[in-house]
Order: structure tokens, then C-alpha cells, then sequence
């Protein structure tokens, strides 16, 4: 429950998971923690079975053995619809690309986790003004807050993902590649960003890429195959 | 849910282009269901309230559909006549209690002409034994009178002691009888049923506007005046066909028996009833068929509303795993689907019900001119519900297999899509 002192966001306890109809077991891992606040860097080769863990704490898939416990709760013992609503009230996540539903405007997409969950709504207060603050601190240009988002660029469109990840103050951000559709100074830039604005709103980030070069303004950088002791490809 | 679902009317906002050309389909679909339906429903309706109150239609030797179709339905035309010798010695026959004599042939502006005697008012029924009335004016007495149908009158604005001239045979452009006009000195009221679209004249004048004919056209050298007519006998030496009303109706299938084996010519007797459902057993296959038809594709725009939703899904895949990201449920997702197919066939079946009552407003004047069809104005039969459940039900039944899609693919997919 506690990790240094402080409360854990995040703690992984002996879980083992194996994909559907293989002998193969995809992710073993005996330990891993990060505590509330915290800023990890978790460093994997594409294929390592990153995206498996991710679906894992995100509650979409369910763990042979072991347990997932997010903020206290253990999410392996929760329905599937309690951990759909977990998931939408306390995780905020990022994709590599494409986070955004096009056919919505910018700021519609920032406000959509207000819709799915009642928490957020009411930890964003005035949901609209928190989108604006999110999208200005975020470097997104006002007026570009109303275009269609499938008309923004990429680096536009990282920028809304991360500002809808946030809205509503969740305390978990899950970042899965984000930057690698960016060009190398942007990279940075928007790490930055993201840092900064997950300190602010007091969110642990758990950032997975393969690039170790982003590492750099972490608080912790860990290694995949150091925490899981299978070496299985992810199919 | 509420999420969901407005989710569902933006995202389907923003597929407008296919969607609306689906949604087209099943609107043009439905209506045309719909339609056959009413039509159908209609057509019965205005058949059988055609007449009643009458025990036997007599002509000459035909079918006795076809019988039904000129003496009734002013529609098609006798092949023979019947000599007017038949029609008194029938008429006088003790079981008999009335006869009136119909002769048709001519018309006035395309509806159709009857020659009668004023017989023809007191004793006609329709619909629920129901007697004719007059709007304005009353019965011929006299040649060179006429009594006109609700629906002529209407339609050509004519009023009592306006004037009219009667031509030759059914066409519009036949030959005339421009030399003796008539008046109109009476207006029946509205029916709803073929007596609103007939003109009725005195049998004595359809003689008056034939004296200086021969078979069929003017006498070369020869042409009487009107005010001559009277010093000729007018009594016809044929008619169409005539209606009997019968003393008391157990005798019809005697009197039936004895019209058919009448010695003098070969002549003919149905009744309307069992006619009439002669009539329907001819047009029920047809009938059958069209509606069968029509909810073929009516089923066929659904069909396609199922292969546009199931083709935009793998393009909607990263949607869906988006939406999953945010905390929606496999069947969030399912109902995502499910509303937008429900929304379209909804929107589409609404359309349709437009589209049909526009069609109604511009048709149905045609369809009762040609076929004698009048359609209702009204809001829905119950069949019309049934109908209209069906189609909403079968729309429901497309729409969950692309929900159920959904949610099998984000249960295998998670947050991060496959594609």
C-alpha cells in the first residue's frame, strides 16, 4: 500500500497472464509499485508485451494469477463493469496516435471522460473552463479548440489526447508511445508538457516507450524484461 | 447511456453521406409497403361498399366479373346488349319486387354515362344499405335532364341548371351530341363509390341523342332537333343490364335459375355479393404477391443498412477501442451500434410516412379517377400498426448483429485495436 513513505498508485503483486488458448505465459511479474505522484519511465521493445500490461491495468483483461491493485482497490476482483466505471473515473490514457474521435471538435474530445464518469465531472468543476485551462497550458492555439479534431495535426492532435487524459484530475496517466508519431523536438517539448501538467493535477504517470532517450526528465526509469520474468514475444 | 446515445446521433451525424443514402433506401421501401397496403385496403373497401340492396345484376352471357365490372363499376364495357322485351318479361315475374334498367355507353368528359329511370334513386343502395341523396336539385323527370355525381360536379364545377353535351362512347375526343344539351337539375351527395363519378340521364334521352344515329355514328343528311324528339317513340329497344330487387330474398337462387335458362336470349344474373368475391379471389393472388413484394424490399433496405454498418465497423474499430479507453463497456458499445441502426430505420420509416402521404395527396385523385379506388385520408389502420411494428422489428434484428460485432471485437481488441 505504501511505497517510500507515501501511497501507492499503482501495485503489482505476483501476476501471471497468458493469452487466450496459448501454453506460452506472456507476463509474469512479481513486484512492481509506483507510488502516487510518481513519474515512471517504462522502457520495452515493441512486442514486449507492453500493450497485454497496459490492457491489464486498464482492467480489459483480467490476469491468470496474481493481483492489480489501483489506488487501494484491487481491480482483479471487480466486475467487468466495475472496472469499466474504475477505469473511466481514475485513469486517464494515451495512444501512440489516433487517440481522437474525428468527427468531434477538439474541445468536445478534452470533455468526453466527463461524460463517462460522474468523478471527473464533478473534479473538473466547471468542466468547460477546465478543458480551456488544459488545451491553453497544453500549447493548443484557441483557435483550433473548435475544428473538427480529424483536422488537426498530429502534434495538435497529441496535445488534445493528453489534455483529455487530465481532465477531471485522475490520479493515473497511462501514456503508451505517445510522442512517436512526433518529430524529435517535438518529443521533448511535449514530454515536458505532459510532465508538468501530471504535477500540477498531482497524477502518477506511467510512460511506456521503447526510446530510451525520452527517459531523461523521469523520476524512475525501469526496464520491462527487468520487472517480468517471462521473455515471451507478445503474439 | 445517455452518453451513448448522443454519441450514436453524432457519430452517425458525421457518416451522413452513407447513412443517408441507407436511410433513403428503407424510406422509399417502406413507403412503397405501405402503399401497396393502403391501396390494397382501399380498394376492398371501395368494392365491396360499391352496392348493396340489390339481389341480382343481370346482362347478357359473360363473366360474371365482368358483369360486375360495367354494370357496377363503370368500368370495361358489355360485349352484347339485352332486348328491352327481356328486361319487362324478368321485371314482371311475381318474385320480383323491383327492376331498374341500366344503359351505359356514353360520357361526359371522360366519366362515364347512365341512362336510368328515377327508379334508379329510390332503389340503389350502398356501402351499409345506404340510400342516395341529393345535394341540390332532385331526380330527372324529362328528357334533356341530368343528375350528376358528387365527384363530376366537383370536378368540372358545375352546378344545377348549368349546361352539357354527352358524347359518344367512353374517349374524351368522340364524336358528340353537341345538338342536345342537357341540364343539370340535380347534384347526388358523395358516396364513395362510382355513383359520385357517373352522369345519370332519363333512358328516353339516351334514345333522343341516338335517333339520327346508326351504329355508332351521325345519319349523313339527317339530323333532328331537339324540340322533335317527343313526336318519336323513345322508348330503347335495348339496355346494358338490370338491377333487381327481389320481394323476398330466398327466392334468388330460383330467379337466378330462371334468368339463366330465360328462353328468349342468353342472358346472365349474378349476385353482387358472391361476384364481388369472385372479384377478390382473382385480385387476392395479386394482391398477396405485391404485398409479399414490397416487404421483400423492404427487407432488402435493411440488408443494406446491415452491409453499410458492418463495412464502416473495421474502420470504426480505433473508434470503438477509443471509446473502451474512456471507460465504456463492451455493451456501451453494443448499444452504441444498435441506436444507429435503430435511428436510421426510425428517421427512414418516418420518411417513408411522409413520402406516403405527399404520394397519397398527388395520387389519390387519379387513382379514384381511373380505378374508382378512393383512398382515406386517415392516420393508421391497425393493420398499418402491425405493419409498421414489423418493420421497426426487423430494423432492430439488422441492427444488434453489427452490435453484437462491436462488442465481440472491443472484448478482443481492448484498448488497443487490431487492423
Amino acid at each position: 500500500m505504501f511505497l517510500d513513505g507515501r501511497m501507492t498508485a499503482l501495485s503489482i503483486v505476483n501476476l501471471v497472464y497468458r493469452w487466450p488458448r496459448q501454453q506460452a505465459v506472456c507476463l509474469d511479474i512479481p513486484r512492481f509499485d509506483i507510488a502516487a505522484g510518481e513519474h515512471v519511465f517504462l522502457h520495452g521493445p515493441s512486442g514486449g508485451g507492453k500493450s497485454t500490461l497496459l490492457g491489464l491495468l486498464g482492467g480489459v483483461a483480467v490476469p491468470e494469477r496474481g493481483s492489480i491493485e489501483l489506488l487501494g482497490s484491487d481491480i482483479t476482483r471487480l466486475s467487468g463493469h466495475s472496472r469499466d466505471r474504475f477505469r473511466a473515473d481514475h485513469i486517464g490514457f494515451i495512444f501512440q496516435q489516433f487517440n481522437l474521435l474525428p468527427w468531434l471538435s477538439a474541445l468536445d474530445n478534452v470533455l468526453l471522460p466527463c461524460t463517462f464518469s460522474a468523478r471527473r465531472l464533478t473534479r473538473a468543476g466547471t468542466a468547460r473552463e477546465a478543458a480551456t485551462r488544459l488545451l491553453t497550458h497544453l500549447d493548443l492555439a484557441a483557435d483550433a479548440w473548435h475544428k473538427p479534431a480529424g483536422e488537426l495535426s498530429v502534434g495538435q492532435q497529441q496535445r488534445v489526447a493528453a489534455a483529455r487524459a487530465l481532465i477531471g484530475r485522475p490520479e493515473i496517466l497511462i501514456a503508451d508511445e505517445p510522442t512517436s508519431a512526433l518529430d524529435a523536438p517535438r518529443q521533448q517539448i511535449f514530454i515536458d508538457l505532459l510532465l508538468a501538467e501530471a504535477k500540477a493535477e498531482g497524477a502518477a504517470l506511467l510512460f511506456v516507450s521503447h526510446d530510451e532517450r525520452l527517459a531523461a526528465h523521469f523520476d524512475r526509469k525501469i526496464a520491462l524484461c527487468d520487472i517480468n520474468r517471462a521473455g515471451t514475444i507478445e503474439p | 447511456m445517455r452518453a451513448i446515445l448522443t454519441l450514436a446521433v453524432k457519430s452517425a451525424w458525421a457518416r451522413r453521406l452513407t447513412l443517408g443514402v441507407t436511410l433513403c433506401a428503407i424510406a422509399l421501401a417502406s413507403a412503397l409497403l405501405f402503399a401497396v397496403e393502403r391501396v390494397r385496403h382501399d380498394a376492398r373497401q371501395s368494392f365491396t361498399q360499391a352496392v348493396s340492396g340489390v339481389d341480382l345484376v343481370v346482362g347478357a352471357r359473360s363473366g360474371s366479373v365482368q358483369l360486375m365490372l360495367y354494370a357496377v363499376f363503370r368500368a370495361g364495357s358489355a360485349t352484347h346488349n339485352i332486348r328491352w322485351e327481356s328486361f319487362e318479361a324478368i321485371a314482371t315475374h311475381p318474385a320480383v319486387d323491383w327492376a331498374v334498367p341500366l344503359v351505359l355507353g356514353d360520357s361526359h368528359r371522360g366519366f362515364a354515362v347512365l341512362g336510368t329511370t328515377p327508379d334508379y334513386f329510390r332503389h340503389f343502395r350502398y356501402s351499409d344499405q345506404r340510400a342516395l341523396g341529393f345535394a341540390a336539385g332532385q331526380a330527372f323527370a324529362d328528357v334533356f335532364e341530368t343528375v350528376l355525381g358528387s365527384a363530376v360536379a366537383a370536378e368540372l364545377r358545375l352546378e344545377v341548371g348549368d349546361r352539357i353535351t354527352l358524347t359518344h362512347g367512353m374517349a374524351e375526343a368522340g364524336p358528340g351530341h353537341d345538338d342536345k344539351p342537357f341540364t343539370v337539375v340535380g347534384i347526388l351527395a358523395p358516396t364513395g363509390t362510382p355513383v359520385d363519378r357517373s352522369v345519370h340521364v332519363n333512358l328516353e334521352s339516351i334514345s333522343a341523342i341516338h335517333l339520327d344515329w346508326v351504329a355508332g355514328a351521325p345519319l349523313p343528311g339527317l339530323a333532328i332537333p331537339a324540340e322533335f324528339v317527343k313526336k318519336f317513340d323513345l322508348q330503347p329497344k335495348e339496355i346494358t343490364a338490370f338491377l333487381v330487387g327481389l320481394k323476398n330474398r330466398a327466392d334468388v337462387f330460383r330467379l337466378q335459375r330462371h334468368i339463366n335458362g330465360y328462353r328468349g336470349e342468353p342472358l346472365m344474373a349474378v349476385m353482387p355479393g358472391v361476384a364481388l368475391d369472385e372479384l377478390w379471389q382473382t385480385l387476392g393472388m395479386i394482391e398477396q404477391t405485391l404485398l409479399a413484394m414490397s416487404a421483400l424490399v423492404v427487407v432488402i433496405g435493411l440488408a443494406g443498412l446491415l452491409a453499410t454498418m458492418l463495412a464502416s465497423l473495421n474502420e470504426r474499430r480505433r473508434e470503438l477501442a477509443i471509446l473502451r479507453a474512456l471507460g465504456a463497456s463492451p455493451r456501451e458499445l453494443f448499444l452504441l451500434l444498435t441506436a444507429e441502426g435503430l435511428l436510421v430505420t426510425t428517421l427512414g420509416v418516418a420518411f417513408g410516412l411522409g413520402l406516403l402521404a405527399v404520394g397519397t395527396f398527388f395520387f389519390a385523385p387519379l387513382l379514384q379517377a381511373h380505378f374508382g379506388i378512393i383512398l382515406q385520408w386517415r392516420l393508421f389502420a391497425p393493420n398499418e400498426w402491425l405493419l409498421l411494428a414489423a418493420i421497426l422489428a426487423t430494423g432492430l434484428v439488422a441492427s444488434l448483429i453489427p452490435g453484437w460485432r462491436a462488442w465481440r471485437m472491443s472484448l478482443a481488441d481492448g484498448l488497443t485495436p487490431r487492423n
